[in-house]
């Protein structure tokens, strides 16, 4: 359908520059101090570790740093579990970071991991107007911290992660479910979770509640 | 009424009363918002400047108390159902249920864990008004079947 | 509740008013259920409200209410198929929802978009700030009892969506963008009927503020009610013309211009009250500048010429990686951060909601205000629960 379209809109027309797909290798992603050897022409050189952020960072909170990834301009950290909130309070006051502002928390399932669950932060400093992106990664049943004494606003972002991959985050003030009902079973956004829900526990969710008001 | 409901016999008078209880009842449609997704917008549409649902007596109601015809105006979820039902169960009869957009209708342009799969899984509708959303055009001529609907209803006749 | 110099503990009549009141009037906490069906919280939220008198001393809101999986769907699509239900997100800035989604996984494909579509696309979304923002002031206007501007406010939209009609066929669901560029070129006749609107906007925004600006029956109604700091706004996740109310510079169009923002002459709306009056006056301020970039755009579209579709292959298949793109949709700050394992679909898709993250504040905001303010401010901060729930 979309390349029919595709096809339509560009007749007749002179195409040239317009960068084409972007080749498949992408890892920009080097471990520190090795050579540059990036195959993907789009993707800039960029030894990590000269980045201001990354060089600050690892100055003063390098034992929860594990690794440090650069991908379209994005810096990632790999933090360290027992880290994460520490590393939090010190990117929000820090006057060279001012992270001020939590922009998301998101949970990721990859079931073939030996860690299995991924949590990421998202951070956005106002004032430097400049982005990061932290990652934690837990093992089945392993609980963190909650950035909640950080940013106020990570309540609502750990319990949505909480509710839609039971990932469960320590000294929360209210861990419960946010999107789906307090009685539902299961976290729908694990891998292993089907699309339509396990079969039949829709329509019975329905039955039961909608049974109960219907004596009113 | 509900001791002589559909118990008359069929003739002329009866015929005569059922036309005039039908005219009060269609000409004066008032529609409960139940606005839940994006649908809710092209119903607000159609209310407001240039579609004016006014003009068929039909006037949005705040609560089901009040209101003849339920609109579902977009995607039922399996925690909005109960609710639903709630509301449905609160309304006077007689009380019909237009189904607006293909969530309401089907639900299957969402069909996840925690979408109903039809409004009617839940509650009896009558007219149901496909589209994704509905134009308020649409809307209009789901709530002009309505009314022919009930223009055909017998009241006290059996 | 009672007046000041009532509870003056110091005067003798203040002492024997709150002896009198403790003994005879006792109130106790009540929980007051507003919502899920509620006319005034556009759409499905739900608030439980812990009242003193008619004073809210607690929040509690519920939601979830249309909650429709979408994250869990975007795994089971192709990227281009994606597209459609992004429309649904933010049913009422479709344009803008679009933009987001495509700006991300432009970035993770490396696709530069040709001129001309960077410019349709500044156009359109910006266009749909204007229509949600008149959807905003309608029902914020209404819900606080100004009838009129709700009629006016739609017949204003309605042109818009006969624009994006013409453009793509449909009023409100418009999946107009691509991944690339645009589904295709201006139809004729587009460029003179938008420089109509454009001409015909300000007055109409005059209209407006003739009605209510300086309505002492709206004034009374939202200045000073619910008011909070930037810094606090911030630390509760408050993005979009509602922080800006509360004097955070701080517009993704300025800051990190996607698209062709950093080209175009517009400044950002910005006011200090941090009450709901600022937050009415900044998105005023904003459906003005909006339509200046709007005639901007037909300036340069009426001269350049050029393709509207960059060249994507036919299957789209980013490479490994992850990445996160965001743009300044009409209720803050909309985030798409996408994991990609290198097949047709996402791995993960992860949407950042503008309206999620600025309910968090809503308890905040209304804490010691009465039960009627609730609806002032869940007005103000513009909420759409498509896009809280996803």
């Amino acid at each position: 359908m979309a390349g029919e379209k595709e096809k339509k809109v560009s007749k007749g027309e002179v195409k040239e520059e317009r960068k084409p797909k972007a080749p498949a290798a992408e890892e920009a992603a080097k471990k520190k101090a090795a050579a540059p050897k990036d195959e993907a022409p789009q993707e800039p050189q960029v030894d990590v570790d000269t980045l201001p952020l990354v060089k600050r960072v690892k100055e003063v909170k390098g034992e929860f740093i594990e690794d440090v990834k650069y991908f379209r301009g994005e810096i990632t950290f790999l933090v360290k579990k027992e880290g994460i909130v520490d590393l939090c309070h010190f990117l929000k006051d820090d006057s060279e970071t001012q992270f001020d502002f939590l922009t998301e928390v998101i949970g990721t399932h990859y079931p073939e991991r030996e860690k299995p669950f991924e949590v990421v932060y998202h951070l956005y400093s106002t004032s430097k107007k400049h982005r990061v992106r932290l990652k934690v990664q837990l093992a089945e049943d392993e609980e963190v911290e909650s950035v909640f004494p950080v940013w106020r606003s990570a309540t609502w972002y750990e319990r949505e992660v909480y509710d839609m991959l039971g990932i469960r985050f320590a000294n929360h003030p209210d861990l419960k479910r946010i999107l789906l009902p307090d009685d539902w079973e299961g976290h729908p956004l694990r891998k292993d979770y089907p699309l339509q829900g396990p079969p039949g526990y829709r329509e019975a969710w329905i039955k039961a509640h909608c049974a109960s008001t219907n004596k009113l | 009424m509900g001791v002589i409901e559909r118990k008359l016999p069929d003739n002329a008078l009866t015929q005569l009363i059922d036309k005039v209880v039908n005219w009060a009842r269609r000409s004066s449609l008032w529609p409960m918002t139940f606005g839940l997704a994006c649908c809710a917008i092209e119903m607000m549409a159609a209310g407001a400047s240039r579609y004016d649902f006014d003009r068929f007596g039909v006037i949005f109601r705040a609560t089901p108390r009040q209101s003849d015809v339920m609109i579902v105006a977009g995607t039922v979820t399996v925690k909005m159902a109960p609710v639903l039902r709630k509301v449905y169960d609160q309304m006077p009869e007689p009380r019909w249920v237009i189904s607006m957009g293909t969530c309401a209708n089907t639900g299957k342009n969402f069909d996840t864990y925690h979408v109903v799969q039809g409004v009617d899984q839940i509650v009896p509708v009558d007219v149901y008004v496909p589209g994704c959303p509905p134009r308020p055009e649409g809307l209009m001529y789901g709530v002009i079947l309505l009314q022919e609907k009930i223009d055909k209803m017998k009241v006290f006749r059996k | 509740m009672m007046e000041k110099g009532l509870m003056d503990k110091g005067s003798v009549e203040g002492q024997v008013t709150e002896d009198l009141m403790r003994d005879t009037l006792k109130t106790r906490e009540m929980w007051l259920n507003m919502g899920p069906q509620h006319p005034s919280t556009h759409g499905v939220l739900r608030l439980i409200l812990a009242l003193e008198g008619e004073r809210i001393v607690d929040t509690e809101i519920v939601i979830g209410y249309l909650h429709r999986g979408m994250e869990k769907l975007a795994e089971a699509k192709t990227y281009p198929q994606f597209l459609p239900y992004t429309d649904r997100l933010d049913y009422i800035s479709s344009h803008a929802m679009n933009f987001g989604y495509v700006l991300a996984v432009e970035k993770l494909m490396g696709i530069e978009v040709p001129e001309r579509a960077q410019y349709i696309r500044v156009m359109m979304a910006e266009l749909t700030r204007i229509s949600s923002h008149l959807i905003w002031l309608a029902t914020h206007a209404l819900d606080i009892g100004a009838m009129t501007v709700f009629l006016y406010c739609f017949r204003e939209r309605e042109m818009i969506l006969d624009l994006f009609e013409m453009a793509c066929g449909a009023r409100l669901t418009t999946s107009y963008f691509r991944i690339g560029g645009v589904a295709h070129d201006l139809p004729d006749g587009f460029i003179e009927q938008a420089r109509e609107f454009c001409k015909i906007f300000p007055k109409k925004a005059q209209d407006y503020d003739d009605l209510i600006l300086k309505n002492r029956i709206w004034l009374s109604r939202t200045v000073n009610v619910a008011k909070i700091s930037g810094e606090e706004g911030l630390n509760l996740g408050l993005t979009g013309p509602n922080i800006r109310g509360s004097g955070v510079y701080w517009d993704i169009r300025k800051d990190e211009p996607y698209s062709n923002y950093d080209k175009l002459d517009w400044e950002i709306a910005v006011e200090h009250g941090c009450d709901v009056y600022a937050r009415y006056l900044v998105r005023l301020k904003e459906m003005r500048e909006s339509c200046k970039i709007v005639s901007q755009c037909l300036d340069i579209l009426e001269k350049l010429d050029g393709p509207v579709m960059a060249k994507v292959p036919k299957v789209i298949k980013p490479p490994e990686g992850e990445v996160y793109a965001s743009v300044e949709a009409p209720k803050g700050e909309l985030g798409f951060y996408i994991v990609s394992d290198g097949s047709p679909k996402p791995y993960r898709l992860k949407i950042r909601a503008p309206s999620f993250a600025n309910l968090i504040s809503v308890p905040t905001m209304v804490r010691g205000h009465m039960v009627a303010d609730v609806i002032a401010v869940i007005g103000s901060i513009d909420v759409v629960l498509g896009e809280v729930d996803r």
